[in-house]
Order: C-alpha cells, then sequence, then structure tokens
C-alpha cells in the first residue's frame, strides 16, 4: 500500500475512535443547524396548529376577501374566499409535512427490503426484481404518479400513495448497490461461517451497515418528496377542498395571480423554506455519515504540495549530487491534529545511482518521496521545512510553472498501481504522446513515433498496435511498462519509484526489475525506489535508507547494511521475514507497533519496540552519526561495534 | 503416513458459462480445472502460485463456500460438497477459514465479542457461561487482552485484527483450517507474530493447515508440503522440500527464480513475452507453454497429467519435459 | 460501435413492452364502468352491454391487452370523447410542444449545470464555489411551479420584458423569434431544478476524480493545471454525470406538467391535466405511453454516448 495515502486512513482511524458524538458534528455546521432549527420551527408549529390562538382555516368570510399581509386580524391577510391565510399555512404545512414523511417512510421501507433482497440473493431473484423496478424506472417520474393518480382518482391519499410508489425504485437500486458490495464483503462469509443463517446475515450483520445509507437516503429525498406532492396539489390532483394542502392554496392562489399575488406567494415561500431547511439539514446528516466526506475525503488536492517551511538550510557544497535533500519536514494537519509524516530526513542521489527507501507502512517513505515534486496532497499535507536540491536549484523554492517543467522532464515518476495511475479513458498512445508534448511541443504525428519508439525501448511486442490499446487492455505488467516508458519520455535524469513492484505478480515483478535496472543504466538515470521489501532492494539498489516513524533510522550500501545491520530495528527487519532457502529459521518478531505519527515520543520512536533499549534512549534527539563508508546509523547502542565507535 | 483427512478429487469449478436466452455460448472461466489432492492430518499443506492460478476458488470450495461443478471432495470420509449443502453448520464446526484482509473480514459493526460469540451461539449452542469461558480460552490463544472484546474492529491495526480473525476460526475448535493468504496484508513485522502464532496454535490443538500463498518463502516456512498451482490446475506437488530444494515444473523454477531474495541481485531476462494467457480464450495443452523455455509441440496437443517423478513417488509433476537434475538454479 | 447501438437497441423492445403493460394495468385497474361513465348513469343495460361489446370490455384482461397492442402497434389509440378525435394525433400534436420545451430545458439545464459544476470543483470551497453552492441549493428547494409564478410576476408583469403565457402570440405570431419569445421563461423555469441537480453531481465527480491517482500522474507528467482540470478530470467525471443527465430527462419531462399548467404552454402535460380531471382516460394512456417511450429511447441515447466515452464499457 502507498503509504501517502496511509496517513489519510490513519486519522480516519483515529478520529472515529476519540470522535465526538454524531450530533455534535453535526451541530458543528452551521448551514445544517440553521436548516434544524428552521424545520425543527416549522414541524413545532404544524404539531401545535390546534392548539394556538388561530380561526379555523376553512371558515370562510366573503365580506374580508383578498386582504392584503398585515390587515388587522390576519396577519397573512385573506384569500378569495376570506379565509385567514396564516391559519391555513400552518394547517397545510401540518398536512404537507405529514404526507411527504409518510410517503418517504413507505417508500424507504418496501424501496430498501427490496434492494436488501435482490442485492443479498443475487442471482434469478435479482434480475427479476430489478427488472421490476427498471420497468417503473422507465417512466418519467412525475408521469408515473399522474398515472397512478389517473387511475385511483384525485385525492391526498392517492397522491401520497403514487409519490410513494414512484420513489420506490430510488431507494431500492441505492440499496441494493450498497448490499451487493456488502454481501461479497468477507465479513459475510465469516459470519457464514460461523452458522449463521441467510436470515440472520440479511438483518443482522448486512442491514446495520446499509442503515446509515438509508438514513441519508431519506434525508435527501424527503424534501423532494414534499414538492413533489404539493406538485400534485398544484395541480388540482392532491387535496381536495375544503382540506387544504400548501401546494393546493398555491393552485388556488394562481388564479388570481395578477390581482392578489401574496395569495399565491407565501404558501410558496412556505414550501421553499420548509425544503431548503430539510435539504441544508439532509446535507449536514449526509456529510456526518457518509465515511467518504469524513476528515475531508472530497476536499480537493490542489496542484502542488503547499510549502510552508519554518527553516530554510544553507545551500549544501556537493557538487558531484544530482539530488541533495536537507533536513525534509513534512505534515498533515487535520482537525487539530499534526501529524509528523517526515521529520528531518536528509538523503542524496549522484547521477545514474539507485537509492531504495524502506519502510512499513505509515514510516513515510512515500511522503519523502512525493514531497519532492510537490505531489503530496493540500490540504491536509504541507511541506514545513528543508530544501531540496536538484542540480542547484531548490524544489521547494521554485516558481509553479518551474515546478510544472521540471515534472516529467529533468524528474518523472513510476507510482504503485499501474491500472490506477493511467487514465482510463485515453489510449497509451494519447498518454504517452501527452508526455512528450507537454516538454517538447511537437506535431502528434512526430510525437506518435516517439511513443512507439519508448514502447519498443520498455520491450513491448507489437508497439505501434499498443498505443491504439485502453489501459485495461493490457495485463499488469504491460501497464507497468508503459508508466515506465512515460517516465523515460523526456530522458528524465531522476526517477521516483514508488513501490513499482508491489501490485505485481512475482514474476512480473522480476521482469520489471530487471527492466528498470538495464533502463536505468542505459539511460544513465538515477532512481529513488521506495519499497518495503528487502529482497526488492537487493536486486536493484546500490544504496539503502531505511525509514521509522518518518525519520531516517539508518543508511549505507545494500550490501553492507544487509549483512551487518546497525540499529535494531533493521537488524530486526531483516530477520523476520522468511528467506527462500531457509525455512527452519525461526522467525523473529517485532511486538507491538509504531507510533502514531502525531503523538511522537521523546528520544528514540522505536525505544518501546526494541530489546536494546536503555535510559538514555528516551530523552532528547538522537543524531543520525555516521561511520565508515557511506554509512549512518541513528542509534545510541547499536548492534555493530563500528557502528558503536563511528 | 497418517489417513488423508481432506481429498480432492478431479475438482473443477467454473464461473459464467451456460447460454444465453438466445442459446448463445457464454464466455465461462475454468478457475480450477481437475486439481486432485490429500492433506492428512496434523501437517500444512501449502498451495502457491501467481494472482488468477484459482488458488482463492480452491480454498472456497474445501471449506463449502463454493461449490465445484465437476469432482468430488472427501472430508473425513464424508462427501464434503453435499453435506455443505444439507448442514452447513455441521462442516463448520469441523472446517474453518482465515481470511486476507484482516479487516474487511470483520463487521465493522460488531465488537469483537459479537463477532467471537457467533460460531460459540450458533455451532456450538454453548449458554452464557460457557461462552465467556470460552471468550477467555480464545483470546488467550491468540495473545489478545481480554478488555479487547468490547471494542470494536476500526480500533485495531491489521496484526490485530488478523489475530481476532484466527479467534473467531478456532473458535468451534475446528479440525482444518483454510488460511487464504493471511499474512499478505499485513507489514512485514506483523506478518512474523502470525506466522509464529499460527505455528503456536497448530502444535497446542493439534491442527491440520491449508496455507494460501503467493509468496514462496512464506510458504516454504510454513508447509511440510506444497501445491504449485498455475492457470486453474497443478502443475507440480509434492514434499515442501524437495519441491524448493529440486523443482521439476519449469513454471516452479521460473517462480523461484524470480522471487526477490535479500542479497541476490535479479536474474530473470527482461522480455515482455511472459503474461498469463486470457482465461476466456485458454489455449490447448499446457497453459505456460508460451512461456515455458522447454515447451515443444507435445505440449500443445494435450495436457500433460501429473506423474511420479522416479524414485520419488510423492512428487508428482505435471509437464511432458520436467528439469531432471538435483539441486537447482 | 453500430452492434453495440443495434444490440442496445434489441434490448429496448423489452422495457417498451413492459412500459404498454403497465400503462396497460394502471388503467385497467380503474374502478367503475367505462361505458357507464360514457353513457351516463341512465343507460339501459342493453346499451351499456353493446357499448362493452365494442369496447371489447367483455374479454379476458390478456384477450383485452393483445386487441389493445394490436392497434397500438397499428398506431391506434383509441379516439379521445372529450375532444373526439383520435388519441394519436392530439397526443403527436401536444408532445412536439413539450419536446420543444423540454429539449431546450434539458440542453440548458445540462450546459449550465455542468459548468457550474465544473468551476465550482475547480475552485473549491473559492468564492465562485460558494456562490454556485447556495444557487444549486436554492435551486433544488424551489417548487418549479412557484418558481414559474415568481418569474411571471417580475418579467411578464411588473416589467413587461415577456409573455405571461402560451407558445406563440395570438396575433401575428408563428414565427422563430416569437417562439423564442415565448419560450424563454417556461424553459427556465423548467431547468432551474435540474441544473441544480446536474451541477451538483459534476462538482462531486470532479472532486471524486481528481482524487484519483491517475490525476496525479497527469502532474507528474508536467502537464498545465488547466489541461489536467479541464482535459482529464472533466472527461472521466462527464462519464458518471452522462447516466444523470439521462435521468434528469425524466424529470424534465415529467416537470413539463406543472410548468405547462403555468405558462399554458399547449404541450402533453396540460393536456394529461385536462384529460385527468374530464377523465378522458384514453389520452391519458396515449400521452403517458408516448411520453415513456420518447424517454426510454433517450435514456438509450445517453447509454450510447456513455459507452462512447468510456471504453471499458463496450
Amino acid at each position: 500500500m502507498s503509504d501517502t495515502a496511509a496517513p489519510a486512513m490513519r486519522i480516519g482511524k483515529a478520529r472515529s475512535a476519540g470522535r465526538p458524538s454524531a450530533l455534535r458534528l453535526l451541530l458543528n455546521n452551521t448551514l445544517a443547524t440553521s436548516g434544524l432549527v428552521v424545520l425543527l420551527l416549522i414541524v413545532l408549529l404544524a404539531l401545535a396548529a390546534p392548539v394556538l390562538p388561530l380561526p379555523d382555516p376553512d371558515m370562510t368570510a366573503p365580506a374580508d376577501r383578498l386582504l392584503r399581509p398585515l390587515a388587522e386580524g390576519h396577519l397573512l391577510g385573506t384569500d378569495a374566499l376570506g379565509r385567514d391565510i396564516l391559519s391555513r399555512l400552518v394547517w397545510g404545512a401540518r398536512v404537507s409535512l405529514a404526507v411527504g414523511i409518510s410517503a418517504t417512510l413507505i417508500a424507504a421501507f418496501f424501496g430498501s427490503l427490496i434492494g436488501l433482497v435482490a442485492g443479498y440473493a443475487g442471482g434469478r431473484v435479482d434480475t427479476i426484481l430489478m427488472r421490476g423496478i427498471d420497468m417503473v424506472m422507465a417512466f418519467p417520474y412525475i408521469l408515473l404518479a399522474l398515472a397512478i393518480v389517473a387511475a385511483l382518482g384525485p385525492g391526498l391519499l392517492n397522491a401520497l400513495y403514487a409519490i410513494a410508489v414512484v420513489n420506490i425504485p430510488f431507494f431500492a437500486r441505492n440499496i441494493r448497490g450498497i448490499t451487493i458490495g456488502l454481501s461479497r464483503r468477507e465479513f459475510v462469509d465469516a459470519a457464514r461461517l460461523s452458522g449463521k443463517s441467510n436470515m440472520r446475515i440479511l438483518f443482522g450483520e448486512v442491514l446495520p451497515n446499509v442503515l446509515p445509507i438509508i438514513i441519508i437516503t431519506m434525508s435527501t429525498t424527503i424534501g423532494w418528496m414534499i414538492l413533489e406532492t404539493a406538485g400534485l396539489s398544484f395541480l388540482g390532483l392532491g387535496a381536495q377542498p375544503p382540506q387544504a394542502d400548501l401546494g393546493s392554496m398555491l393552485g388556488d392562489g394562481r388564479k388570481i395571480l395578477f390581482t392578489a399575488p401574496h395569495v399565491s406567494i407565501i404558501p410558496g415561500l412556505m414550501i421553499f423554506a420548509l425544503v431548503m431547511s430539510i435539504n441544508l439539514f439532509g446535507d449536514g446528516v449526509r456529510d456526518v455519515l457518509d465515511p467518504r466526506l469524513k476528515s475531508g475525503a472530497l476536499t480537493r488536492p490542489v496542484a502542488r504540495t503547499a510549502v510552508k517551511r519554518e527553516n530554510v538550510p544553507e545551500k549544501p557544497a556537493h557538487e558531484d549530487r544530482l539530488l541533495d535533500l536537507v533536513d525534509l519536514s513534512t505534515q498533515f494537519h487535520v482537525g487539530g491534529d499534526v501529524y509528523r509524516a517526515v521529520s528531518g530526513v536528509d538523503l542524496y542521489l549522484k547521477g545514474g545511482e539507485c537509492l531504495g527507501i524502506v519502510g512499513e507502512s505509515g514510516s513515510g517513505k512515500s511522503v519523502t518521496a512525493m514531497s519532492l515534486m510537490g505531489l503530496v496532497p493540500t490540504p491536509p499535507g504541507s511541506i514545513t521545512g528543508g530544501a531540496a536540491w536538484l542540480n542547484g536549484e531548490d524544489l521547494f523554492a521554485v516558481s509553479d510553472e518551474r515546478m510544472r517543467q521540471l515534472r516529467g522532464a529533468d524528474v518523472s515518476h513510476v507510482f504503485q498501481d499501474p491500472l490506477s495511475t493511467l487514465h482510463p479513458l485515453f489510449t497509451v498512445g494519447d498518454q504517452l504522446a501527452e508526455a512528450i508534448t507537454a516538454h517538447r511541443p511537437m506535431k502528434r504525428s512526430q510525437a506518435d513515433g516517439r511513443a512507439e519508439d519508448l514502447l519498443r525501448l520498455v520491450r513491448i511486442t507489437n508497439p505501434r498496435a499498443r498505443l491504439k490499446a485502453y489501459p485495461h487492455e493490457l495485463s499488469g505488467g504491460m501497464r507497468q511498462r508503459v508508466c515506465i516508458a512515460m517516465a523515460l519520455a523526456n530522458d528524465a535524469r531522476l526517477i521516483i519509484a514508488d513501490e513499482p513492484t508491489t501490485a505485481l505478480d512475482v514474476t512480473v515483478q522480476a521482469q520489471i526489475l530487471s527492466l528498470m535496472d538495464a533502463l536505468r543504466r542505459e539511460k544513465d538515470a538515477a532512481i529513488l525506489f521506495i519499497t518495503h521489501d528487502f529482497g526488492v532492494v537487493s536486486a536493484v539498489c546500490d544504496r539503502v535508507a531505511v525509514m521509522y516513524a518518518g525519520r531516517i533510522v539508518e543508511t549505507g550500501r545494500t550490501q553492507d547494511v544487509l549483512s551487518a545491520p546497525a540499529h535494531p530495528y533493521t537488524g530486526k527487519l531483516i530477520d523476520c521475514v522468511p528467506v527462500l532457502g531457509q525455512p527452519e529459521r525461526r522467525l523473529a518478531s517485532i511486538e507491538g507497533r509504531p507510533p502514531v505519527v502525531n503523538k511522537l515520543p521523546a528520544g528514540c520512536a522505536f525505544a518501546d519496540r526494541c530489546p536494546r533499549v536503555e535510559a538514555d534512549c528516551r530523552t532528547g534527539d538522537i543524531p543520525l552519526s555516521s561511520f565508515g563508508e557511506e554509512r549512518a546509523v541513528r542509534c545510541l547502542h547499536p548492534l555493530t561495534r563500528e557502528a558503536a565507535h563511528g | 503416513m497418517a489417513e488423508p483427512l481432506l481429498e480432492i478429487d478431479s475438482a473443477e469449478r467454473i464461473f459464467g458459462g451456460g447460454r444465453s436466452l438466445l442459446g448463445r455460448k457464454l464466455p465461462a472461466v475454468h478457475a480450477v480445472q481437475g486439481v486432485s489432492l490429500d492433506v492428512r492430518k496434523g501437517e500444512t499443506l501449502g498451495v502457491v502460485g501467481e494472482s488468477g492460478c484459482g488458488k482463492s476458488t480452491l480454498a472456497r470450495l474445501i471449506v463449502g463456500l463454493d461449490k465445484p461443478t465437476a469432482g468430488t471432495i472427501t472430508f473425513d470420509g464424508r462427501d464434503l460438497v453435499a453435506e455443505a449443502r444439507r448442514d452447513p453448520q455441521r462442516l463448520a464446526r469441523r472446517v474453518q477459514y482465515v481470511f486476507q484482509d484482516p479487516v474487511a473480514s470483520l463487521n465493522p459493526r460488531k465488537t469483537i465479542r459479537a463477532i467471537l460469540e457467533a460460531p460459540l451461539r450458533h455451532l456450538l449452542a454453548l449458554d452464557k457461561k460457557a461462552r465467556q469461558a470460552r471468550l477467555k480460552e480464545l483470546m488467550e490463544a491468540v495473545n489478545l487482552a481480554p478488555e479487547f472484546l468490547d471494542r470494536y474492529p476500526h480500533e485495531f491495526s491489521g496484526g490485530q485484527a488478523q489475530r481476532i480473525g484466527i479467534a473467531r476460526a478456532l473458535a468451534a475448535d475446528p479440525e482444518l483450517i483454510v488460511l487464504d493468504e493471511p499474512v499478505s496484508a499485513l507489514d512485514v513485522s506483523v506478518q512474523a507474530q502470525v506466522l509464529n502464532i499460527l505455528d503456536d496454535l497448530k502444535q497446542r490443538f493439534g491442527l491440520t493447515y491449508v496455507f494460501i500463498s503467493h509468496d514462496l518463502s512464506v510458504v516454504e516456512s510454513v508447509s511440510d508440503r506444497v501445491a504449485v498451482m498455475y492457470f486453474g490446475r497443478i502443475a507440480e506437488t509434492g514434499p515442501a522440500r524437495e519441491i524448493f530444494a529440486a523443482p521439476r515444473h519449469p513454471y516452479t523454477h521460473l517462480l523461484l527464480k524470480s522471487a526477490p531474495v535479500p542479497g541476490r541481485r535479479s536474474l530473470v531476462p527482461e522480455d515482455a513475452n511472459t503474461e498469463l494467457p486470457d482465461p476466456y480464450d485458454p489455449p490447448p495443452g499446457c497453459a505456460f507453454h508460451a512461456r515455458c523455455p522447454r515447451g515443444t509441440d507435445r505440449c500443445l496437443a494435450s495436457h500433460p497429467p501429473l506423474e511420479q517423478a522416479a524414485g520419488r513417488p510423492a512428487h508428482r509433476t505435471a509437464c511432458y519435459h520436467p528439469v531432471e537434475e538435483r539441486g537447482h538454479a | 460501435m453500430t452492434a453495440y447501438i443495434a444490440k442496445r437497441l434489441l434490448a429496448a423492445i423489452p422495457v417498451l413492452f413492459g412500459l404498454s403493460v403497465i400503462v396497460f394495468l394502471i388503467m385497467a385497474m380503474i374502478p367503475g364502468d367505462p361505458a357507464t361513465a360514457i353513457l351516463g348513469s341512465y343507460a339501459t343495460p342493453e346499451n351499456v352491454a353493446r357499448l362493452n361489446a365494442d369496447l371489447g370490455l367483455d374479454k379476458s384482461l390478456p384477450q383485452q391487452y393483445l386487441i389493445w397492442l394490436g392497434n397500438l402497434l397499428q398506431g391506434d389509440l383509441g379516439r379521445s370523447y372529450a375532444l373526439n378525435r383520435p388519441v394519436l394525433d392530439e397526443v403527436l400534436e401536444r408532445f412536439s410542444a413539450t419536446l420543444i420545451l423540454a429539449g431546450t430545458a434539458l440542453v440548458l439545464c445540462s450546459i449550465l449545470g455542468l459548468l457550474a459544476g465544473v468551476v465550482s470543483a475547480a475552485r473549491q470551497y473559492g468564492f465562485a464555489d460558494k456562490a454556485i453552492t447556495v444557487l444549486v441549493l436554492i435551486g433544488i428547494s424551489t417548487p418549479s411551479f412557484w418558481l414559474g409564478l415568481l418569474l411571471i410576476l417580475a418579467f411578464a408583469v411588473k416589467i413587461k420584458l415577456f409573455p405571461a403565457s402560451g407558445m406563440y402570440a395570438i396575433y401575428g405570431g408563428g414565427d422563430l423569434p416569437d417562439l423564442l419569445h415565448h419560450l424563454f421563461l417556461p424553459a427556465l423555469t423548467l431547468a432551474a431544478v435540474a441544473t441544480g441537480v446536474i451541477a451538483r453531481l459534476t462538482r462531486t465527480a470532479m472532486l471524486e476524480v481528481l482524487r484519483q491517482d491517475y490525476i496525479r500522474t497527469a502532474r507528474a507528467k508536467g502537464l498545465t493545471e488547466r489541461r489536467v482540470i479541464y482535459r482529464h478530470a472533466f472527461k472521466a467525471a462527464l462519464v458518471s454525470v452522462i447516466p444523470v443527465i439521462g435521468i434528469q430527462a425524466g424529470f424534465v419531462l415529467g416537470g413539463a406538467v406543472y410548468i405547462e399548467t403555468v405558462f399554458q404552454w399547449p404541450g402533453i402535460g396540460s393536456m394529461l391535466v385536462n384529460a385527468i380531471s374530464t377523465r378522458d382516460l384514453l389520452l391519458v394512456q396515449g400521452g403517458v405511453l408516448v411520453v415513456a417511450a420518447a424517454y426510454v429511447l433517450f435514456n438509450l441515447a445517453a447509454d450510447v454516448v456513455q459507452t462512447l466515452l468510456d471504453p471499458r464499457l463496450r
């Protein structure tokens, strides 16, 4: 798993552990709260209608007809028959609310039931139920309601049935989609193997997970249903005189629109206020209940990571280095918490060199790599310190346009999952040509020729035909070859590869590793290679840096680190992986879990899990101390003697 | 040699297929084809292969979550497929399953207590007191503190969640546990914890494992015997030591050569012509032929049967031109 | 692609067939005796029986359906007794007026909705985003029939910019400018809600797409932000918005019922409302069937467009 995503996930977890109640979250949302207040007010008014000192809503008074608002005794005036509009408004709202809520409940009940059964049962049951639903959905929405009212005859109750029926498919489809997803989840199989019957699984395991979606769907449709029942009444097909709901009041008022506009404007305003308050509140409910919307998941990342540096290091004097990253710190700000995903990382690459960054998920290895070209999503991430010198330019200080020029030209990327990193709707040729023309304007035919060469370079057979293929038509290994071709499009000096083989099968992984190794020598490109696997590191990397909790704990030449690890964490990490050909080895395990990066301990972050821990490990900052050739370790009590004396 | 506890005979599972309303043939995928295997009491059988080789389908067939379209599966002398249909709870008392994704296998809206009590209640019909005692035992067995019982799955790390998954499988005191990639979703340091617990539990409770994984080194470290699968069929099966020390099938060779090993630089060629065949349109004969350095026309003509190696009766290979020399690449 | 379209067209046949069954059944459900309704309560039993036989009502329900379907396939939807003319003639005449109104509204809401949604997502949390979000919320919360009345009051009564009702001016109208002049207010009203829905979904779809790995790839390639948003993200978002536009076509066609009533547009919606109040059931039946069939065909077109955009669906 790429761990740029990991902070967000962990944050989600951390949040829900000590999460404020759903109601609190809802109340934090001003719009939703104001919606709730208005809605409550209207509901209370409607409920209290019988005890409020209002005149009889149906009492006609021809003498007082069409009084304007603020007339004496009639705050909102009177209608064409002299009835008090305020009183009719309150009673009408009562009817509209009752009808809207009942219709929602009926539609939700039957729709959800159909959706649950169809989604869970699958197969023939699903086909038959959903064909029926499709049939109902094949009618334009209101038209079916009209047809039903035409058949049953006008009337409030019939309008209610009609609106409920036409909304059943909406619920059924939504709930079915969710149920299908849940029914294939492993916990359903687990429940089955725990001896639960289908009924128990559907209503005991699946339903609790579907319930939030049912509530979201209800909260987003109830306003709509109130509008639609009002609509039928407006047409004279719903509430019949003398009974009035808001829609029929509006319908009555329409006939005298030009002479007494207030008679139609006021009930319309009431419908608007009611529906608007419900929608505001409903959006709030959705935001609280929808897991995707939590922790700002629908916030769009901007083009480049925000840089808010507290410290800007001096330019180092190493002429031979292609990339010199000094004291990088990258943080994620979520809610009130600060996640120090990367704190104080130094690393460098010489031309043509391959450096591996090894670590477990959450160690900050991907964030380090993605920080370089500003690809850490902002919000919530930002670079809070350090400098990255590439050919004498500080990547964190260059303009946005300069950064765009560098991306894909001097520095290119290969990401983890080649299916999700290629655009599904453009052909391979389109995407390759675009990578070329973004930096070197040329004719499309020329770019196509160049793209073909690139595919040949990554050993894809029949490259001309492959240009016209879409990513989903290629196998995983082929797609990753395309990604590598794209990274080579402009002869990049540095390729950042973020777990490029993790999603691939082992035989394909081996090919891709060989290919990358061969190409970097051919092209003399440096590679920053992110991985969690020491075996992969051995295959391609000249040097390696091991990360833990956002810091580099050890670095050195690959062979040196593997044969004599100095940091206890590195040692454990090597020992806990089974090695092919050594089946008898008892695996070392590291007890406990890494610290959460919003609550890092003082001193060494590994101290709690370390067998060599001593008191001094828990105080003060532990420096990365060099020893030997290109070696360094961040430990006070390292495993090897030379490191201790380094 | 112990009696086979589980015998699989020419199992086949086809997805899709059949005919449409208009009588056209619908596409079919042979996920598992002609697979015969047995598992003896107390051993660990490792099943290894890459994605799409049918190993997970095979796992689901063994626990009765899926049914074979042909062939038989016998557990302790009884027809497992018939039992899964007639009395799934009886089967679940004896054969259990540990899932690949530890978090997805726990219902996010249930406490750990509710999840672990389900098998005790529905499979063993224990009363409240007996359940309490058993829960305590289970948590102890997988090395988790009992106060975790009243928490929800999202409060656990992947390793802890997988231990809960193991405890759930253990709850009904089964004889055979199918482990479907139990450690591949875990970080390497946690992977070792879980593998060690599994080993420990096997000794303590006399369990039999079918251990499915794509990771050769993990399979090698846990298995007594190994089956290598490719494209729905068994390519090679035999004692773990022999398979890893002297593989006979060219595919097993390729796998072993491809696995990244700390301290070894990559050796395989980087050419692209090495993809799986199209599952909807499988080639005739051996599915590995297109990638095989030893392939001949004979391999295209018919599919090679699993045959014993000379002098090694337990080691069987489905290849017309197996690698014969001892010692390996 | 042609094969795909042909396949989709074939698949639409059972749907159209199902529609006809539902419409037939709804009308067959109607309580009471149509013959008595037509002849009045003083009709002699003989007359009622004769009319029932004329109408085919003495046969079994499946038989009645087959006869009805047979007539339908020959373009015979029966006669409207209130208008005393063939249902099909009236329906087609009315439907063309509805198509002009609903079609304009649909084009309007698609363009405005997509535009608003993309701008909103591209400037998330900026002023434009907030303004659009508020407008959208107001749009989807306003009863369209009320909005129509307000627009009439404002632009036809107070400022005499547009006519309050009708499709053409009574005297000297009939040309295209006259039609557009009459079309403006009702089309705008009809488009309002659908614009809100489309804008909302486009915004969500854009935000979702902008988080995808392939957008990061596009940026890592060094593409300009304009190209990332308007080419890479928009194309992917469009694929998920197009089915929604298909569904909105249904809301627009249905919503035309209100708007035609408010603006006295001589379309099929106002015809249906009148037919329901006069219990002219054959006219209702014919109207519903024709609109529903048009909607099915429209959704089919949306499907085809989506497939054209997304190679994975082929």
